[in-house]
């Protein structure tokens, strides 16, 4: 079980049932012969009717925010200023590896992508921002491999900075090839508005950008396929806490049960899951149901975010589980801001006493109360994901909070409780050789 | 009027809240966040520009009506 050790595991890697041809490639490192021997880099006959048809396929960011890449485009193009494009391949999410597998594997959908999205929006400046030195590695060569070769020949220049749970965070991004840290800035203005150099700004997501040459294959029609209505087509979801730990490729609207019924896994032995990686907090078992998609999880009240899923197995506690994300919070979170650096210490320090049964009701109010009042008081979203861990915690599992007041949580007190490692549900890629 | 509020620089110092407690609220530890989006009413102007002056670490900007921000940011 990855929980019963700190040292991140090694996923595996898969395409669910009926899925083909779209993020999922098994096999090493994609070049550019294979990539271009599969229709990539197509020519663009027609820039609008392309964005029109990504916009018709409903291709929504995968990075989190789930916003739509068209209308971010087009907000991008109109803006004051000739555009700069980011690919933004920087996973300070401990408990996903989406990002690193497809450009560490499939650096040419990637770099396809974005030359896509670069002549959509219209961008003289184009760049690829990383931490992972073999995603950094990958997108190298894969940009030596285009010198020359005639498909796209735009100057692409790739940024690399130490891994951070905040420097994924678009302005971390902007600022970070600003030649500053790699530390968020407080907002307005946003990337679109006013991003790397003060200029128009489109961050997006590397797996965004690996879902447009799918789009200009398939086209609107053949994209939607696949997912649901609201959010049409795939997505990499990294599953972890469990023996399938792994990074699958499914089709929104998936549910956990028959995503872990096709594993292998019982899913009457899980007791909920820790949701969207670290931003959304935990879910009890309801979610085992519910189609994997944005507005279903949403109206959840939580979030499929980066696709990261947790999986609490019977006998983890989820007290301890939200204990450990936000002592997370609390050592990763940027420093910056007075009520994010206070506010995570503080709601650790109460989930901290909660999980070792010292805490008393009124400790439960306070977090109760930061829960609802921190929200929106950082520059970047590392608060409001703490707010959702204390507040799902709170939501989802008020028996498990209750037992830890009283000091009689059985699952803790059990032989075979899942012993809660520092960074729980953290995963990591095998390192080449 | 129409600020914003930089909340990586703050020290909370408070001042702000002092002159302008109705556009800037500070958590418990004394730290501000803004009130709304930062669009000040018009009696509220005089409170937020004296709060704007004493931040002793700059972190309230004026906007000028195109969005941008003073030219010193």
């Amino acid at each position: 079980m990855s929980l019963a050790t700190d040292a991140p595991v090694s996923p595996a890697l898969a395409a669910y049932p009926g899925v083909e041809g779209r993020l999922f490639r098994a096999g090493g490192r994609e070049d550019l012969a294979a990539y271009r021997a599969a229709g990539g880099y197509a020519d663009v006959a027609d820039l609008e009717r392309l964005l029109d048809e990504v916009d018709e396929a409903g291709v929504r960011g995968r990075g989190g925010a789930a916003f739509p890449i068209a209308t971010k485009i087009r907000t991008v193009r109109g803006g004051r200023g000739v555009p700069v494009a980011v690919a933004n391949g920087e996973e300070g999410e401990p408990a996903s590896v989406k990002d690193r597998w497809l450009l560490r594997t499939r650096p040419h959908l990637v770099l396809d992508g974005l030359r896509l999205a670069s002549l959509m929006v219209g961008a003289d400046e184009v760049h690829v921002y990383v931490s992972d030195p073999e995603a950094a590695a990958s997108v190298t060569a894969g940009l030596a491999e285009l010198r020359g070769a005639g498909v796209w020949d735009a100057e692409v220049t790739v940024t690399v900075v130490e891994p951070t749970y905040v420097a994924g965070e678009e302005t971390a991004a902007v600022q970070a090839i600003d030649g500053g840290p790699a530390l968020p800035t407080d907002k307005p203005p946003r990337p679109f508005e006013a991003g790397v150099r003060g200029r128009p700004t489109l961050v997006s997501n590397v797996e965004t950008l690996a879902h447009l040459p799918l789009v200009q294959r398939l086209g609107s029609t053949g994209y939607r396929g696949l997912g649901t209505v609201a959010s049409p087509g795939t997505f990499l979801l990294t599953l972890s806490g469990c023996a399938a730990t792994g990074l699958y490729e499914v089709p929104f609207g998936v549910t956990l049960t028959e995503l872990l019924t096709w594993l292998g896994e019982d899913p009457a032995q899980v007791d909920g899951v820790l949701m969207g990686g670290y931003f959304s907090g935990v879910l009890g078992r309801q979610v085992l149901d519910v189609p994997l998609e944005y507005d279903a999880v949403k109206a959840l009240h939580s979030g499929l975010g980066c696709g990261a899923v947790g999986v609490l197995a019977a006998g983890t506690c989820p007290v301890t589980v939200s204990a450990a994300v936000m002592a997370y919070f609390a050592r990763e979170n940027a420093g910056q801001c007075g009520s994010c650096f206070n506010g995570t210490a503080a709601m650790s320090a109460v989930l901290d006493a909660l999980r070792d049964s010292r805490a008393e009701a009124e400790d439960v109010q306070r977090l109760t109360d930061w829960s609802v009042r921190l929200r929106g008081r950082g520059a970047c979203g590392t608060l409001d994901g703490a707010t959702n861990v204390a507040a799902a915690l709170l939501r989802e599992f008020p028996d498990a909070v209750g037992a830890h007041l009283d000091g009689t949580c059985a699952t803790c007190a059990a032989a075979d409780e899942q012993p809660v490692p520092r960074v729980p549900f953290a995963v990591a890629l095998p390192t080449a050789a | 009027m129409k600020i914003k509020l930089d909340r990586t620089k703050c020290d909370g110092f408070g001042f702000c809240a002092k002159y302008a407690p109705e556009t800037f609220d500070l958590d418990e530890w004394g730290y501000v966040s803004l009130v709304g989006a930062g669009n000040v009413a018009p009696e509220h102007e005089d409170g937020v520009r004296r709060a704007l002056l004493d931040c002793p670490v700059h972190a309230i900007t004026e906007l000028h009506p195109a969005g941008e921000v003073d030219a010193g940011r």
